[in-house]
């Protein structure tokens, strides 16, 4: 099958208007006739589901949590961007588009990037009219920060909890529509497969978690809004129940997996403090607006920190190596997660890393402090000279912005980071990698579609900071609700789809067998023994720097703990029961086929590209070295074991924007 | 650290449960608690016994899943934080450490340490939530200004994360805090003002329906409370079901 991206005809900044104006509607009384399967009720998952009922379709939503309020969109901190230039400080929607396809490192798509940066003012004004109580000035209106990889202030937030309250506020629209019936609500539900019915998706398999009941769901089109695998990795900063399991299953029902080695590992997590470690901790990228990032320039203060003898405060300023403002003056320490996180590998594998493990750099708020105390005493009449009460006051500005990541930050280190400079390790927090979808988000397989973290369409090989509620939050409120009705159109008469068939026989059979083979398989090792081997191969060897040999080796490795897991995994329990390691075995099976596929893009590969870095191609000055034959989306088809997958090619074409090498200098 | 666990197991609801004693070993100070249930589910796993089942899932203290009693304590000793932040230091060599589920008429228990909280999801279902359809075609969200204060306040309460700690902890398993955190939410901002009658009219029956208690403000809700919700809420809550009944 070739693909066809669909991109509407016509110049950039019309081509969302045209296509809207022309795609086929659903008149209301027919939407009535017509049931939608939305999978997770994350940002994109919950938005959709809720904008689908508000329109008029029979919705069923699933998530495995026991709410849809508790998907991991929660856990976003720093912000949503959005081309609202309430600061006048030159924002527009092209900036937003050309910073977001430059941050990408030329690898996305311009008409979808376009139209998120279009759709992107819609967000804000949505989210302020359901309530979300976004950060405010004193003058009652919206206040802005800084995010990397740009040169405007244009990220909305709530304190560090902004995608708590977008969740929230998409929850809401939610519950709206489950009281008036309109969504019909699973939780502790877990999809297992997709169900195709003459070569379209009319409906799922999914497992009730509390009672292990197989159930069978149908519906006229199935929407995916299951995340990302960066728990493929075993330790990252996702939530311990995500999982590619939903969009895994598509893969294999037919939908093209596309660029799954791009994977963003973010700057600014908590390092790994020892083997019992079950998941890290982001620290916002909005710390970088007032958060400066060093290490030591000499070894010896290097040594003497690792051992307690001397204290990073206690270290002169000639003696630090601010290394983000020395090699990337014009954005300094607001450069994209990519360009910090490998700079922070740079340092840490040149033995300057500040803790026991040698893989942690600082994170020091010690000038904001006084930079904001100063002007609050200037403010206040107070005297400017007096350096304990000008900290104390700017301690104060700091605590107001980003006062719950200090204290999850204490709790977790143990260490007060108004005292000490924090210490931060890049950890794997995202995958601009997912189910390959059109214009419309249709994967491969006609009515089924992904949105939000599980499609791949925005981000291209490096994902800008705040930029994921703002895509998830597009796709569900303002883009697939529309898209979907010109393949619901065809839809109208066909009435409703009856799970009492061959097709859903067979895709029962396929997950019954499934589980009967893991709970009885009588192994000896347990789940996360495996996870924990697969998490390290691919850290190593898939990780912030690969190679042609390591993703070899990785291929190999994985292959064969795949088999292993087979053989030799132990689940206790029963299948008819909660069973969280039944549940969890699932999910590893398939991270354990996604990270060959993982590997192997990732060797096909052969340039560098946003968070994609293969240390053959670098620059002399150790930046990533794309390829202009290398401009095309990898678009894998299932083909049984992951060895076997087939590579198809979207080429990337750019119009509006000048490809050009990426300098943040 | 080497410690003793007293942990509430009950294979479903309709099970009777009962407190099992383990042993865990070689207790790290650095592991968050759920790490430590962790190493003594990894073993009782390789011993061919069934692990402990407990809801958790980001494990930074903001989803809200994680739920349990800790010595008495709900999300364990110590303060603003969940259970899957709290570390181990805060115990000692030794110690016996008693683990059991959320207890509430409204809460059943599903497995061991997991409870039913869909009760406070059709709280929300009822009113928590403002009327406006998902078109993008609002006003221009710098439309209406919002005094600073209120906007935080408003923030303030909008970060309960659910978890249920306040009905767990309140001698009558009153679930005002929880239902009295959205209320104010949208009472604070301008937004919320023209349902505001029928929201806290809504909420409070489907919170009686659902046989959570009264509140007889003894604020143990609030000392718990991980986000630190504050007991304003609830008197602000009574001052709009006032208001609401009053007019209707």
């Amino acid at each position: 099958m070739a693909l066809d991206s669909k991109i509407p005809k016509g110049p950039l900044a019309d081509k969302w208007t045209n296509h809207k104006n022309n795609i086929n509607l659903v008149n209301p009384a027919n939407k009535r006739l017509i049931d939608v399967i939305v999978v997770g009720t994350g940002l994109a998952g919950g938005s959709a589901a809720a904008t689908l009922a508000e329109l008029g379709y029979n919705v069923k939503a699933f998530c495995f949590q026991d709410s849809p309020r508790r998907a991991h969109s929660i856990a976003a901190q720093g912000g949503i961007n959005a081309a609202k230039n309430y600061q006048g400080d030159g924002d527009s929607t092209y900036r937003l588009f050309y910073d977001t396809v430059k941050g990408g490192d030329y690898r996305s798509r311009e008409a979808n990037v376009h139209r998120l940066a279009e759709v992107s003012t819609n967000i804000i004004d949505q989210c302020v009219a359901q309530g979300v109580p976004f950060a405010r000035d004193y003058g009652g209106l919206l206040d802005n920060r800084s995010f990397g990889g740009v040169l405007v202030s244009r990220t909305f937030y709530a304190k560090g909890q902004t995608g708590q309250q977008l969740l929230l506020g998409a929850y809401s629209a939610m519950n709206r529509q489950i009281g008036r019936g309109k969504i019909k609500m699973y939780t502790r539900h877990e999809m297992l497969d997709v169900v195709i019915v003459d070569g379209k998706a009319r409906g799922i398999i999914a497992r009730n978690l509390v009672t292990g009941e197989i159930e069978r769901h149908s519906a006229h089109a199935v929407v995916l809004g299951t995340g990302g695998y960066g728990n493929a990795f075993y330790l990252s900063t996702y939530a311990m129940g995500s999982n590619v399991t939903a969009a895994w299953k598509a893969h294999k029902r037919g939908a093209y997996f596309a660029n799954p080695c791009y994977t963003q590992i973010h700057p600014t997590c908590i390092p790994v403090s020892g083997d019992h470690q079950s998941k890290l901790t982001l620290m916002s990228e909005s710390l970088r607006n007032d958060g400066r990032i060093w290490v030591p320039k000499h070894k010896k203060d290097v040594e003497a920190i690792r051992e307690g003898r001397l204290k990073p405060t206690q270290l002169a300023e000639e003696d630090r190596d601010y290394y983000l403002e020395r090699r990337y003056p014009a954005f300094g320490n607001l450069v994209p997660r990519d360009v910090a996180s490998r700079a922070a590998k740079e340092r840490c594998d040149a033995g300057y890393g500040v803790n026991k493990t040698g893989e942690a750099v600082y994170l020091d708020f010690a000038s904001a402090f006084m930079r904001y105390g100063k002007e609050q005493a200037h403010v206040k009449g107070l005297d400017e000279n007096d350096e304990a009460l000008v900290k104390k006051l700017g301690q104060e500005i700091v605590r107001n912005k980003y006062g719950n990541l200090f204290q999850m930050y204490e709790k977790i280190v143990d260490q007060n980071p108004y005292e000490t400079p924090m210490m931060i390790y890049p950890a794997v927090h995202y995958t601009m990698g997912g189910i390959w979808v059109d214009y419309n988000l249709m994967t491969s397989v006609p009515g089924l579609y992904a949105i939000g973290e599980a499609n791949f369409s925005d981000h291209g090989a490096n994902r800008l900071g705040a930029s994921a509620l703002m895509q998830g939050l597009a796709d569900g409120y303002f883009v697939l609700p529309y898209t979907i009705g010109d393949y619901l159109a065809d839809d109208i008469r066909t009435g409703p789809i009856s799970t009492d068939s061959k097709e859903f026989d067979e895709a029962e059979k396929n997950v019954t067998e499934v589980i009967n083979k893991l709970i009885n398989n009588n192994g000896t090792k347990s789940v996360d023994h495996f996870h924990k081997r697969l998490g390290k191969i691919m850290w190593n060897k898939c990780g912030m720097a690969r190679n042609e040999k390591d993703l070899k080796e990785a291929i190999a490795e994985i292959a064969e703990l795949r088999a292993e897991f087979w053989k030799d995994v132990k689940i206790p329990g029963e299948a008819n029961e909660y069973n969280e390691e039944l549940a969890k075995a699932g999910r590893v099976a398939d991270f354990l086929e996604l990270g060959e596929l993982f590997a192997k893009d990732a060797l096909v590969r052969e340039e560098s590209a946003g968070g994609h870095f293969r240390e053959e191609y670098q620059t002399p000055e150790g930046e990533a070295m794309r390829r202009k034959e290398f401009q095309f989306v990898s678009a894998w088809e299932y083909k049984g074991e992951p060895k076997d997958a087939v590579l198809h090619k979207e080429d990337l074409v750019y119009e509006n924007i000048e490809v050009k090498e990426r300098s943040y200098k | 650290m080497n410690l003793t666990l007293k942990i509430w197991r009950q294979k479903n609801a309709n099970d009777k449960g009962k407190i099992v004693d383990y042993k865990v070993n070689d207790v790290s100070p650095d592991m968050s608690f759920l790490e430590m249930l962790d190493v003594l589910n990894q073993d009782l796993i390789d011993k061919g016994e069934e692990p402990v089942a407990f809801d958790h899932d980001c494990r930074e203290g903001i989803c809200g899943s994680c739920s349990m009693y800790v010595n008495g304590q709900a999300h364990g000793p110590d303060s603003m934080v969940t259970v899957c932040q709290l570390h181990m230091r805060s115990f000692n060599d030794g110690d016996t450490i008693y683990i059991e589920p959320w207890r509430a008429t409204a809460f059943p228990v599903i497995k061991d340490l997991i409870v039913d909280r869909s009760a406070f999801d059709r709280i929300q279902h009822a009113g928590g939530f403002i009327s406006v359809n998902t078109s993008g075609n609002t006003q221009d969200a710098n439309a209406i200004p919002i005094e600073k204060e209120n906007a935080d306040r408003a923030f303030d309460a909008a970060t309960c994360i659910g978890c249920g700690a306040c009905v767990a902890s309140c001698k009558n398993s009153s679930a005002m805090l929880f239902v009295s955190a959205k209320v104010s939410q949208f009472a604070l901002l301008p937004q919320g003002q023209v349902e505001a009658t029928d929201r806290v009219l809504n909420m409070v029956k489907q919170m009686d329906e659902e046989g959570f208690g009264n509140c007889t403000n003894t604020g143990a809700c609030e000392v718990e409370c991980p986000k630190g919700i504050s007991l304003e809420n609830i008197a602000r809550m009574n001052r709009e079901y006032l208001k609401a009944s009053l007019k209707g």
